[in-house]
């Protein structure tokens, strides 16, 4: 079983990075960029067989250490 | 005074912070992260800078983890002392030792050169050698230094004399630099006796090298 973790900053917190990759988006012509932010991905291969337990147990890593819940946000997909 | 210095991997600055400490006729232990106890006549504990784990994941994110962490933390809610400085002043905030958390400079670039830095509060121990308002001329070094704390808990900080320093221009006015909540540089927890900052006191100790500000912060510490 896969786990896709994608953490990125909250709404509200400004996103440097993204801020700038629109910036260059916007300089290179794309002027239909609205928005850009830039996060990460974490895949993680699990043993578990049961979706149901895997969820709970990558909700366990992502408030413990894969985000920062002050800053971040996540969202969990697992196949 | 008994000094407990933290090594990590990608720790880098622990030699500075132990010449510092020395100078100031402290004694020092070096601590490797692995180890489980601080050493028993801690009084108090110094996690230095450097990048440890390489800024993997977050700057202090692993850190935080390790098992000397335990006993910080332990230590730390007996009312013992914890310093911070840079890269200590993240992993404090990843352990949730201090509120808030540190991000990418806005700029996105390493920052490394002199600052200034204003003391906004020194009614706790680490400050209270240094006067309300003063300047310091301390080196900061950093990539994720843009403190940043939702509104609420800003507020708490402030109603709690939490914030120790903000980054200033030479006459006090407040400066951005790299992006902090009001040019925050460096907090403390509610019983004062946890700090974090992202300046480098043990890089100002000498005025030949600029500055030796440093000094003057680090003997708030002298009991």
């Amino acid at each position: 079983m896969t786990a896709t973790i994608n953490v990125f900053l909250k709404e509200g917190v400004l996103d440097p990075q993204g801020k700038a990759t629109h910036h260059a988006l916007g300089s290179l012509g794309f002027d239909s960029v609205e928005d850009v932010r830039i996060g990460k991905q974490v895949i993680i291969k699990l043993k578990s067989t049961d979706k149901e337990s895997a969820l709970k147990e990558v909700e366990d890593m992502s408030q413990t250490l894969l985000a920062n819940t002050v800053i971040e946000d996540y969202n969990i997909e697992i196949n | 005074m008994n000094v407990s210095i933290l090594r990590f991997l990608g720790t880098n600055c622990e030699f500075d912070t132990q010449y510092a400490f020395e100078k100031l006729n402290h004694s020092t232990t070096l601590v490797w992260h692995q180890d489980e106890k601080l050493p028993e006549d801690t009084d108090l504990v110094v996690i230095a800078g450097g990048f440890s784990y390489g800024d993997y994941l977050r700057s202090g994110a692993i850190a935080r983890f390790s098992n000397i962490m335990k006993d910080v933390q332990r230590f730390a809610n007996d009312g013992g002392k914890v310093l911070g400085i840079c890269n200590g002043f993240q992993i404090l905030t990843e352990a949730k030792m201090l509120d808030g958390a540190l991000k990418r400079n806005n700029n996105l670039h390493f920052i490394s050169k002199h600052q200034n830095i204003k003391v906004i509060n020194n009614d706790n121990e680490f400050l209270s050698k240094c006067d309300k308002n003063e300047v310091l001329n301390i080196p900061i070094a950093h990539a994720d230094g843009n403190y940043y704390i939702e509104e609420d808990g800003l507020k708490e900080l402030e109603d709690n004399n939490q914030i120790l320093l903000r980054y200033c221009d030479s006459n006090g006015d407040l400066e951005v630099v790299n992006g902090s909540v009001t040019s925050i540089a460096g907090v403390c927890n509610k019983e004062k006796n946890v700090f974090g900052l992202m300046p480098h006191p043990e890089r100002a100790l000498e005025l030949i090298l600029g500055s030796d500000d440093g000094l003057k912060m680090l003997q708030g510490f002298v009991e």
